[in-house]
């Protein structure tokens, strides 16, 4: 029917900002997150998408090194210009690789900054840490110049403020200022935009944007929101139940979904589809809780195709762990 | 949610908090401002010198010269009231001081160690919880002198389970928030973030705990004086009052209703205090800032 697209070849080993392989995070025997190999090149931005629970944060915490005290992670994640693993280090070491190499955006800005602490001083400490400047007063001036670039009017001003004197939109500018401060080589944001007004998104995510590609910065970007994974990333994985389910590049996962979850996800995010009833189309059931997964295929108890096959858990199908799928009755053959 | 982005910063707007002066906040500051006046006049002045022992001059009522009368000893007692002020509110200070260093670096320790150790360190604070605070000072008193600095010592001690536990509650509240978690992923360590994170945010709870204690503190200081285990005469003290005016209660009640009052209203002031204190900085209003 079409011409096959050409996979996006997933950057070596030698050459990617991030390489995560097998990566489990595991609470109290119950596997959170299992098996997720992940590539990131420079400047490349890749988007993390799933429902809720489906663990995609506990992903996200995992690669930093941030998990839960009763929380667990194993497999490999490598950082480039980092000598040691990630996983098993040491928190002293993973103190110095986090701000520096990889920073975080967080969902909430109005608690991801300190009540208690100006704004410009917390941004002049993101460079303090790791001495990206020499003393407190280069910080200073240096974190008013971070947030006017970030585009806070005023930012003289705003680096008086304490965070409760700034809107939802502008505390997320600081935040994006912060995590950017170190020009790390992957950035890490977790539905940075989730909390914020429509309107306010697309000035963030602009900013989000332009700030990984001026330093040629690698994006890990998770949410949900499948209109922002196709305006700002260029490859997508899919996560339901701990696993990656499909993976490859936007527009290929988002107008020919091989996974029946990917499809799902997608149908229900069409707003013009309805049926019969004038009722816009869902995906049956909801996200089980941790731990309570079908074996086999993990979407075997919400789909509308599975089989007794699917109790057995399907391999992975594609070139690469960039693109593929894992599904036992993949969308766009005939039905089978 | 938010207003859109290019509103100005407004660095005036106020935090939204509940009503500015709430009544108790009012009278415990009006009453412990008092007690502060009254010991700050006594270094300049008191009507008399509250130790000069006058044989003609005993057990007088009220009167223009003696406002509050004179003891058995023939001391003004209202002297002695102005000077046990002092006893009373450095008493207070030691021992809340004593109780504030040791109990907010080891509630905010607790917190954000490991939760084994934390438990193990609450565990072993619950054990100090239980001993009471009157028999510990009394041991104090026992194996080193009756003074005042033992006295406060041993107060002291006694109120750091207390401060221990409130500030490792709040600590932990502080430790589960997003603003932690981006300091920790901005490579800052445990130390940093316990000074720069965590100790500004409990601060609220830290200022209504150390007003509570002082309370305690006052009381308790009173009793030890009044057991005679803790300040020594001729240092006058409300408590040690209230114990030489013992003998006397019928024949001179008002020996031991001056000191009484004073102690009484001094406890009640602090208490007020840290009541409008706890309802000027709830720290479930907090979270929602």
């Amino acid at each position: 029917m079409t011409a096959v697209i050409d996979p996006v070849t997933s950057p070596d080993a030698e050459h990617a900002v991030l390489t995560v392989r097998g990566l489990g995070v595991t609470v109290r025997d119950v596997a959170l997150v299992r098996d997720v190999d992940l590539t990131i090149g420079p400047g490349e931005r890749v988007g993390l998408i799933g429902e809720s629970g489906s663990g995609k944060s506990m992903t996200a915490l995992g690669i930093m090194g941030l998990l839960p005290e009763d929380v667990t992670a194993t497999g490999s994640v490598r950082l480039t210009g980092v000598e040691h693993d990630l996983i098993g280090a040491d928190e002293r070491a993973l103190s110095r690789v986090r701000g520096r190499d990889v920073a975080m955006v967080f969902q909430e800005p109005m608690t991801a900054l300190n009540p208690t602490m100006r704004v410009g001083d917390q941004v002049a400490e993101a460079m303090l840490i790791h001495r990206t400047e020499p003393n407190r007063r280069a910080a200073q001036a240096s974190a008013v110049d971070r947030l006017d670039r970030v585009g806070l009017p005023d930012p003289i001003q705003a680096a008086r403020a304490y965070p409760h004197q700034l809107s939802g939109g502008q505390q997320q500018r600081v935040v994006v200022a912060i995590a950017l401060a170190n020009d790390p080589a992957l950035l890490v944001c977790d539905e940075p935009t989730t909390a914020l007004d429509v309107t306010v998104q697309a000035l963030v995510l602009d900013l989000i944007v332009r700030g990984v590609t001026a330093r040629n910065s690698a994006m890990l970007f998770i949410t949900h929101d499948l209109a922002v994974v196709a305006t700002v990333c260029q490859r997508v994985l899919v996560m339901y139940g701990g696993r990656v389910v499909e993976a490859g590049r936007v527009d290929q996962v988002f107008t020919r979904p091989r996974h029946r979850y990917t499809q799902g996800l997608i149908g229900a995010s069409d707003l013009e589809v309805v049926d019969s009833r004038g009722r816009l189309a869902t995906i049956a059931g909801s996200v089980p809780a941790a731990g309570s997964f079908p074996v086999g295929c993990v979407f075997r108890n919400r789909c509308n195709h599975s089989t007794e096959l699917c109790k057995i858990p399907p391999d992975w199908t594609g070139p690469d762990s960039a693109n593929g799928f894992a599904c036992h009755h993949p969308a766009g053959l005939s039905n089978v | 949610m938010s207003s859109p982005d290019d509103v100005v910063v407004q660095p005036n707007s106020d935090r939204r908090r509940g009503p500015r002066l709430n009544p108790s906040l009012v009278v415990g500051g009006v009453i412990v401002m008092c007690v502060v006046l009254m010991a700050l006049v006594s270094f300049a002045w008191t009507p008399y010198d509250p130790t000069r022992v006058d044989a003609t001059q005993r057990l007088l009522g009220s009167s223009a010269k003696h406002w509050f009368g004179t003891d058995k000893f023939g001391r003004d007692v209202l002297s002695q009231i102005l000077m046990g002020s002092r006893t009373t509110l450095f008493v207070g200070l030691v021992a809340v001081g004593v109780a504030a260093v040791i109990g907010v670096p080891l509630g905010i320790l607790a917190a954000m160690t490991t939760r084994r150790l934390g438990e193990l360190l609450m565990r072993g604070n619950d054990l100090l919880l239980a001993f009471p605070a009157l028999l510990l000072a009394i041991m104090f008193g026992a194996v080193y002198n009756a003074s005042t600095l033992t006295a406060m010592i041993a107060i002291g001690i006694a109120s750091v389970p207390n401060f221990a536990r409130v500030i490792r509650s709040g600590a932990l509240q502080v430790m589960g928030t997003e603003y932690v978690l981006a300091a920790r992923s901005a490579g800052r360590r445990p130390f940093a973030i316990g000074v720069r994170h965590v100790l500004p945010n409990v601060s609220s709870l830290i200022i209504v705990q150390t007003s509570v204690s002082f309370a305690i503190a006052v009381l308790a200081e009173a009793a030890l004086s009044f057991l005679g285990l803790g300040t020594p005469p001729p240092t006058p003290s409300w408590g040690r009052m209230l114990l030489e005016s013992q003998e006397m209660l019928y024949s001179a009640p008002r020996l031991a209703i001056f000191p009484g009052l004073a102690i009484a209203v001094a406890v009640l002031g602090f208490n007020l205090l840290g009541d409008g204190l706890r309802d000027r900085f709830d720290p479930k209003l907090e979270d929602r800032r």
